[in-house]
Parts: C-alpha cells; sequence; structure tokens
C-alpha cells in the first residue's frame, strides 16, 4: 500500500510526483495580510454583494495546507481584526472564522485527495456554514434576516478556490529537477 | 497535497485536538459577544484593535485615491472650463443667498435676544467624508474621515445638504462610524411640518422603509408629509428635514396605522456629509418622575442608535 503524502497530488495533476516544500512563516502571515486588505477594499454596489470573504479563502487554504502551522487560533485572531474593521459585534468573525479553523483542519486529509474544482464545491459549503454562523448571531442580536444575495460572496469564494490555490502554491514549489529538461 | 513536513505522528503530537481549541475559541468568542452586545465593556479594546489596523485600513483606501488622482488628471480641458463656468455662474447666484443669510442670521440673533429665546446653536459643524460602508449586510453603517482627533463625538447627528443622515455611533481616532437612519430600531424624534404632531420616526433595516410607529389610525398624517427633527432628544438639532411620507395604511384590525416614510437625505448615496451637535447643554434636566405619577412610562428601544 502506498503512502498517503505520496498520493496523486490534485492540485498538480500533470505532474503528479511534485512535492511542495513546506511555506515560510512570513509568507503565510503576508498572504493573510494582503486578504485582509481586500477585505478592506472600499466596496460598493454589485462588487459588494459579489465579494467573496479573502480572508476567509486564504484562511482555509493554510489550514488545509498547512494545519500545524495556521489552525483555530489564528483563524480566530483574524476573526477578531475583521470584527474591528467592520464595526461588528466583538466575536462574531471570530466565532465564524474559528469553526472554519476547525472544519478545515478536520477535513483536510479528505479534501486533498479531491481536484481542485471538487474541492471548491467542499470550500462553498464551509463559506456558507461561516456565513449562516455570522447570520445566526446577527438574528440573536436583533437584526433583520438578510435576503438570498449576501449568499453569493460564497459562490464566488469557492470560484475563486482554484486560483487562489495556485498562487498560494506557487513559491512553495520546487526547482525543476535537472532530469526534467 | 503532500508537503515536506516535518511534523510528528499524530500519536505523538502535542497540544489540545482541533475539537477542545474549537470549543475554546468558541466559547471565547460567545463570551466577546456577550461582553460587547450585551453590557457594552469592550469599547477600549475596540480601539486598541483599530490602532493596530488603522494603517492596514488607510492603505486599503490608496488604490481608490490614486485612481482618481488619475481620472482627475486626464480629464479633458474642454469638461473642465465647462465646469469652470458653469460654477461661476451657481457661485454668482449663491453668493446674493449667503449675502442676505449673513444678515438674516444677525436680525434672527437679535430677535432672538429681545425674546430672550435660547440661543440657536450656531455650529461647531465639522465636514467629512464618507469613506467606506459597513461590509455587514445587515447593518446599515458608514464610515467618515473625522474621528476623536477632529472632536468628533459618539452621539453626534449627522446631516448631508438635504436632510438627516444618522447619528455617531462609534468615534475612533481618525475615522468614526456612523449609523444610518435606515437601520433597525434606530429612533428619531420627528415632527410632522404641516401641523406638528410629535412622533417617532423608526429605522427598519435593510431594504425596509423607515416607519413612524405607534400612531393611531385617526392620527392626522398624509402621505406627502414633510418630518423634521423636533429636537426633543437632545441629539439632533431641531428643524433639520429627515423624511417624507410614502404611504399611510389605517387598517381598522390595528389599534394603529401603518405609515411608511422615505429618507430625504442621500442615506445611501452622500458623499459629503456634516457632523453636528445639537444643544444639550442648554437644556435644563429632565425632572424626576414621582411613584404616584400615573401616566404610563414610554419606553423608547433604541433610541441612541445602538
Amino acid at each position: 500500500m502506498a503512502l498517503p503524502n505520496i498520493n496523486l497530488s490534485p492540485l498538480t495533476a500533470t505532474r503528479p510526483e511534485e512535492i511542495l516544500r513546506p511555506p515560510k512563516p512570513w509568507f503565510v502571515l503576508l498572504t493573510l495580510l494582503i486578504a485582509m486588505l481586500m477585505n478592506l477594499l472600499p466596496w460598493s454596489g454589485v462588487w459588494l454583494a459579489l465579494k467573496p470573504d479573502f480572508l476567509a479563502l486564504v484562511l482555509l487554504y493554510w489550514c488545509i495546507q498547512q494545519p500545524q502551522l495556521v489552525g483555530v487560533g489564528t483563524a480566530w485572531v483574524c476573526g477578531l481584526l475583521m470584527d474591528v474593521g467592520q464595526g461588528a459585534l466583538f466575536g462574531q468573525h471570530a466565532l465564524a472564522y474559528a469553526l472554519l479553523g476547525f472544519a478545515a483542519e478536520y477535513f483536510h486529509r479528505r479534501v486533498l485527495r479531491f481536484p481542485l474544482w471538487q474541492q471548491a464545491a467542499h470550500v462553498a459549503v464551509l463559506l456558507v456554514l461561516c456565513m449562516l454562523l455570522v447570520l445566526l448571531v446577527r438574528i440573536a442580536g436583533g437584526a433583520a434576516p438578510a435576503d438570498w444575495s449576501n449568499f453569493l460572496g460564497a459562490v464566488s469564494g469557492a470560484l475563486l478556490w482554484p486560483l487562489t490555490s495556485i498562487i498560494l502554491q506557487w513559491p512553495q514549489r520546487p526547482p525543476p529537477s535537472p532530469g526534467e529538461r | 497535497m503532500p508537503t515536506l513536513s516535518y511534523d510528528s505522528p499524530p500519536f505523538f503530537r502535542r497540544g489540545p485536538s482541533p475539537f477542545a481549541r474549537f470549543v475554546f475559541f468558541g466559547l471565547l468568542s460567545l463570551a466577546l459577544l456577550f461582553a460587547d452586545g450585551r453590557y457594552g465593556y469592550l469599547e477600549n479594546v475596540r480601539l486598541g484593535v483599530a490602532a493596530v489596523l488603522g494603517p492596514l485600513q488607510r492603505a486599503a483606501l490608496l488604490p481608490g485615491q490614486a485612481w482618481d488622482v488619475v481620472v482627475t488628471y486626464f480629464a479633458s480641458q474642454t469638461r473642465l472650463s465647462a465646469e469652470n463656468i458653469q460654477l461661476k455662474q451657481q457661485l454668482l447666484t449663491q453668493g446674493t443667498v449667503v449675502q442676505s443669510a449673513r444678515s438674516l442670521v444677525q436680525e434672527n440673533g437679535r430677535l432672538r435676544g429681545l425674546l430672550k429665546a435660547h440661543t440657536r446653536y450656531v455650529g461647531n459643524d465639522i465636514l467629512a467624508e464618507v469613506l467606506y460602508l459597513g461590509r455587514d449586510p445587515f447593518s446599515q453603517k458608514v464610515f467618515v474621515n473625522k474621528g476623536s482627533t477632529d472632536q468628533v463625538k459618539a452621539g453626534q447627528a449627522v446631516i448631508d445638504d438635504v436632510g438627516v443622515v444618522g447619528q455617531v455611533t462609534r468615534a475612533y481616532p481618525a475615522v468614526s462610524e456612523v449609523t444610518l437612519l435606515t437601520e433597525k430600531d434606530h429612533t428619531i424624534p420627528v415632527k410632522v411640518e404641516r401641523n406638528g404632531v410629535r412622533t417617532l420616526l423608526v429605522g427598519a433595516g435593510t431594504g425596509h422603509a423607515p416607519e413612524l410607529r405607534f400612531m393611531s389610525a385617526n392620527a392626522d398624517i398624509q402621505s406627502g408629509d414633510v418630518l423634521v427633527t423636533s429636537g426633543l432628544d437632545g441629539t439632533y438639532p431641531p428643524g433639520l428635514a429627515v423624511a417624507v411620507v410614502a404611504a399611510v395604511e389605517r387598517d381598522s384590525g390595528l389599534m394603529f396605522a401603518r405609515i411608511t416614510c422615505r429618507p430625504l437625505a442621500g442615506v445611501d448615496r452622500s458623499d459629503q456629509v456634516l457632523i453636528v451637535s445639537a444643544p444639550l447643554a442648554g437644556m435644563p434636566a429632565r425632572p424626576e418622575e414621582t411613584a404616584d405619577d400615573d401616566t404610563p412610562k414610554r419606553v423608547v428601544k433604541g433610541r441612541r442608535g445602538r
């Protein structure tokens, strides 16, 4: 029986023999900062409705890829920062992101077996779950329930998942081996 | 995705399991939610985190500002000169209005002095620009570019050139958070301009029109009536236009009429706003209610924003 780690690589289906190097911690931090920056951009109108939660997406990627580096705690801290950035109640994004981190850690061995577009389906479910949790907290706090258009962000987030994965794993790719070319 | 990782097998892994960590952080979040939502203990913590996040927020605005600069730079010469001519004409027509307004203010002050009336509040107004909307789809909030360093305080009213936009609910050092009058349960004391009937305008949340609550079915309100602030709460200066009554439904089965309104100000589109404060200090304190007072107490929910 083959070792699970040297199984078919779904992200790089063309080069299954490739093994990624571990990412540098500063790179992980930088990507999280950039994602936060993109969340804080002044979006408006249709784009605001379509905007995926970039931070959730990047967190999800690192929680799945590097569960020993980024986990529930990191996600929770990022959630707190998002709460302040959006003037929301303290803890609602923190709670949602902590759930995201836990779910990613729980599923990471399974999710990585799938090709990218099937991973995206998993991601969509997780993002919707995350949004539902925020919605629940809001309704418990007395807010009016939202309409369906707020869930467009989860769909666009899932559609962006393949791109996110490819961008984030770029620096971890090994240099081409001399035997290849 | 296989990676070259150096961690020990799960058998030797230290630290609590993901589930235990999730439960810990989940409970911590719930505690924070309660402390913030129910008791408002965490404003200082929020200010601290906001100070850390401030540079990031300012950096997020840079691309948009750079785009504006580029667009302005390449704006065509003809359009600019046309705009210039138009602005000059506007200046001429408005100059007369401004001059007459100045003399009117002086005259009004003299007359009020004669009447020994309270002098109306004259502006310590702060002009602010809307930076961005709150990302939260459930709440009606915007952020403006003036904060506590510019003497903005929570509780001040925010207006645009047409009428009331909302109220400052949090003042950070460089920005402040404005809750719009369409926010759910955000209440403004208003009166009908036509006949002076006092009432409360209550926001109904995203996508719903604000309404006048607790108006009896025979109240003298028609669609098209203009509502202005009554100034009774000491938060909003009196006499500012707020909304116009859009529809009045009188159902004999219900105790109250259902009155929906349309805000006059560009609540969701104005870029420049004015932060004003009401002369709260000039108001005498409310007398204590005695125990045998038989008038029913009215509880106004969400009167100060949130």
